[in-house]
């Protein structure tokens, strides 16, 4: 009898499962029109914009949340965000913000320049766990330091930042300690994106602790997986399963165009071929950070396609000034001749790669159009050699580091391995050295005792040229540059260029600048690297963004 | 019976002990260190040397795997990096996920491997039995990642039957009381949700389940091969019983005792080709945390984490000895 029972009920039951999942089908495909699922390698890190530094929460906080300026997607061209206007002090210490009108954040309350100020104040008085740069690495960088952040951290003698000021409803008066130039560019960061004070109060953004090891964990409610993310951008926060979907919705009351599509949805997949094959399916509809040799498999298919996200970082071979003979320009330009950088970048970076002539990508302002390029040509870098006086071969210790990988420099040993080559038929006898990355490849390459030659890179953190060259070559002793009547006019120069509020003088200062370092090879930057992100064919408007803010307003899926 | 479950759980003091040593350590090992994956690429080396001091890395092992030990006793198992969350939350959260797929996993080799074993011995030699081995030896040697590969092209992206990742499809909208989401689906009424659930775990468990099949498959076939020839089943026979009623009571409950150890030892298999499982399918479990664990250097998830592994991994053969000691006497007395 139960033995009937059982079938009877399992009967029962078959067709309205299969009912339910028909009914689904039909229900998923209405769904899925205006529904975007994006693979992400990660769940993101918090909804906190302050609290950001990493790739995933970038890409979700944007659509969240808006910052006062903004780049014109795809670019690093900067466009009115928050503020419509802004404008500069004559000593350029004190920038004023016309904010924009009839602007809510998603909990209703109004955005205006006291909620401007509000969220520069927050950051500002960070303490403790906050103020580390594993919490606020952003504010590290490019604020440098707080009110009163507390023991070993970063405090007022070193902060960019005075006070900001409400004038009026609509106009923030943000006055800084030094002019610093690339404020503005500094801006269009995510992590300086403007969250409702309302929220950031009531649900406890300001609660955290940095635990046993040395992780800020936030214990409010506000950017949480159950809790709350209030901007006022076109996607407002609905819910977060850690390990597998956090969805956005189309926010209707956004002050500006609205989002085509009406709900985005993150899904972390952290297995570059299940992300592959899940687009292939057609569970996702894009993915970023595409592995170079699954690139050819999703140009081959009718469905789906390949974008190019525009190179924002730099491979390149240090020169040691302070190591002889290598303080002889000609020695130098014997080193750029000798490197056959078309070969590196077209053997290792499977197509990846576009050779680099500065040490900065083309995206970012302030990059010349007319630096000396130096083809590989092994006789030329001979007579070189020859000219200056040295026996042939040159002996050069060239240093590369091992356990590491960057995108920049995805196998140093074979970028080594080529550069060592040509340099051998160009004149030099190369001594390969080697260390494991950190910490003593790093710590030998920035106190300049590894050699003559080393790889490095750089990825940059935001459009504006100090952010790479800045970075990079105020590491005076990595290029032999300390007492150095080189070192002395490039780092005048950075710092005066640092210091220039105007950004038209200040890109024509950069790109005199780069003139300068090549002329002088105070190094030779080989390659930079262009990240690809696929898409199924009806996924439309999608616009790569060097500095990953991508905006998904403007996507839409079609057919 | 007591005094052999008594026995074998003060046996487990030392154990954890061990293990705690071993991850303690083999985390302590690994390249890098936890002051650089919190600072990231760009650290110099005085904020290392500062967190380092902050972390207390630079103390004598000795202490400071003692001050893990006080932190463990307050089970306290840290906070990951990647997350910012306290690693319980976590393994709260993705477990039931991993218990799931190991589950789907277990039963797919035992229904399949035991009837495929018994009818390979019944059929001992023929066709059937020489293509159960070749299967069965394909199954073991096969990596499951690439099985989970093979696995999804076909049936996700070639014919689009089942899905490739995840646990449930996005457009799907379900409660989950209990975090087993068949179960949830069952509980909740919501049978689309079920349904979708279970068709997200018919190829993780399959790729998971094929080396366990294969193994339970031929143990079953030999143990079957052996009974069969026993004085017992012989009698049986001989007094003119028919087939059916020997191989079902005389044959297979016989054989199915060796069986039943093997499965026992397969918990632990299956736990650690769950890891593999769940990151070819995004499966988010506890598989997919550890491996995006080691991706990112989270050193908390992973000490954590393997910890938590690595504890159910053993609590699972104590309760698999115990119950053999319930199912055979002489178990137990070896133990005295």
């Amino acid at each position: 009898m139960h033995k009937l029972l059982r079938a009877g009920v399992a009967f029962a039951a078959l067709p309205l499962l299969v009912a339910a999942v028909a009914l689904g089908s039909a229900d998923r495909a209405a769904q899925a029109s205006d529904t975007l699922v994006f693979g992400a390698s990660a769940d993101p890190v918090v909804l906190d914009p302050a609290l950001i530094s990493d790739g995933e929460s970038f890409r979700v906080n944007n659509q969240i949340y808006e910052t006062l300026v903004a780049q014109k997607p795809g670019t690093t061209q900067l466009v009115p965000g928050l503020a419509v206007s802004w404008s500069k002090s004559a000593g350029g210490k004190t920038w004023t913000f016309n904010l924009r009108r009839g602007v809510r954040f998603h909990d209703g309350t109004p955005f205006n320049a006291a909620a401007v100020c509000a969220n520069f104040d927050r950051w500002y008085n960070f303490k403790g766990a906050q103020a580390s740069s594993s919490a606020s690495y952003y504010y590290n960088v490019v604020f440098g330091g707080f009110k009163n952040p507390g023991k070993g951290l970063p405090g007022r003698a070193k902060a960019l930042y005075r006070d900001c000021k409400a004038r009026g409803q609509y106009t923030a008066v943000i006055r800084l300690k030094r002019v610093f130039g690339p404020f503005l560019g500094a801006m269009t960061l995510g992590p300086f994106a403007i969250a409702s004070p309302t929220a950031l109060k009531q649900y406890g953004a300001d609660k955290g602790r940095l635990t046993a090891d040395g992780v800020y964990q936030p214990l409010g409610k506000f950017g949480t997986p159950d809790g709350f993310a209030v901007g006022t951008g076109p996607f407002k926060f609905e819910s977060w399963r850690v390990g597998d979907r956090l969805t956005l919705v189309r926010n209707d009351d956004y002050w500006g165009e609205k989002a085509f599509l009406r709900r985005v949805i993150f899904r972390p997949i952290a297995d570059n071929a299940a992300r592959l094959q899940a687009l292939q399916t057609g569970e996702i509809d894009g993915y970023d950070d595409v592995e170079p040799q699954d690139i050819a498999t999703i140009k081959r298919s009718k469905d789906l396609k390949v974008l190019d996200r525009p190179p924002f970082n730099v491979g390149y071979v240090t020169i040691n000034q302070a190591v002889a003979p290598f303080d002889n320009l000609l020695v130098r330009k014997a080193v750029a001749y000798g490197l056959n950088r078309p070969a590196v970048v077209k053997s290792f970076y499977a197509g990846r790669g576009v050779v680099a002539h500065e040490f900065m990508p083309p995206s970012v302002p302030g990059y010349s159009k007319s630096v000396p390029k130096y083809p590989y040509n092994p006789a030329r870098a001979k007579a070189l050699l020859r000219q200056a006086g040295l026996t042939l071969p040159v002996e050069v210790e060239f240093w590369w580091p091992t356990d590491v990988a960057r995108p920049y420099m995805p196998n140093p040993k074979n970028n080594f391995q080529a550069f060592a080559a040509s340099l051998n038929k160009s004149g030099f006898k190369v001594i390969a050295k080697s260390a494991p990355w950190r910490p003593d490849y790093l710590g030998r390459a920035d106190q300049g005792t590894a050699g003559a030659l080393n790889l490095l890179g750089w990825t940059g953190d935001y459009a504006d040229p100090e952010s790479f060259l800045g970075g990079i070559l105020r590491a005076a002793k990595q290029f032999g540059l300390e007492n150095n009547p080189i070192g002395t006019k490039l780092y005048r120069d950075l710092d005066r260029a640092l210091a220039e509020a105007d950004q038209n003088k200040r890109n024509a200062m950069y790109r005199r600048i780069n003139n300068y370092i090549m002329q002088q090879v105070i190094g030779v930057p080989y390659v930079h690297t262009m990240p690809a992100l696929a898409f199924r064919k009806n996924v439309v408007g999608y616009k790569p963004s060097p500095t990953l803010n991508d905006v998904f307003r403007i996507v839409k899926k079609v057919g | 019976m007591l005094r052999f479950t008594v026995r074998r759980l003060l046996l487990l003091v030392p154990i954890l002990l061990g293990l705690s040593i071993l991850v303690f350590l083999w985390v302590r090992a690994l390249p890098g260190s936890p002051a650089e994956s919190l600072l990231g690429e760009r650290a110099d080396e005085q904020s290392i040397a500062q967190i380092r001091e902050q972390l207390g890395l630079d103390d004598p092992l000795y202490v400071q795997y003692w001050r893990y030990l006080e932190t463990l006793a307050e089970g306290n198992l840290g906070t990951s990096i990647a997350t910012r969350r306290p690693v319980t939350t976590e393994i709260r959260e993705r477990f039931p996920a991993t218990v799931e797929l190991t589950v789907a996993a277990g039963i797919f080799a035992i229904l399949l491997g035991i009837p495929l074993g018994f009818f390979a011995a019944k059929r001992h030699g023929g066709i059937f039995d020489n293509s159960s081995l070749v299967l069965s030896l394909i199954g073991v040697s096969i990596p499951i990642f690439f099985l989970g590969i093979i696995l999804k092209w076909i049936f996700a992206v070639r014919l689009g039957w089942l899905p490739s990742i995840g646990r449930q499809d996005v457009f799907i909208e379900a409660e989950h009381p209990t975090g087993f989401y068949v179960l949830d689906g069952v509980l909740t009424g919501n049978w689309r949700a079920a349904w979708d659930a279970l068709e997200h775990l018919v190829l993780p468990a399959i790729a998971l389940g094929s080396i366990p099949l294969a193994l339970i498959s031929r143990i079953t076939r030999a143990s079957v091969l052996d009974v069969q020839n026993e004085d017992y089943v012989r009698t049986a026979r001989a007094k003119g019983l028919p087939s059916r009623v020997v191989d079902s009571r005389h044959v297979f409950r016989n054989a199915m005792l060796p069986v039943s150890t093997v499965i026992g030892l397969q918990v632990g298999l299956l736990l650690s080709g769950a890891i593999l499982t769940e990151t070819v399918f995004a499966f988010p479990g506890i598989g997919t945390w550890l491996q995006e664990a080691i991706q990112n250097r989270d050193y908390p998830v992973l000490q954590g984490g393997i910890l938590f592994v690595a504890v159910i991994v053993v609590v699972v053969n104590l309760l698999v000895d115990l119950s053999y000691g319930l199912l055979n006497p002489r178990i137990r007395l070896a133990g005295r």
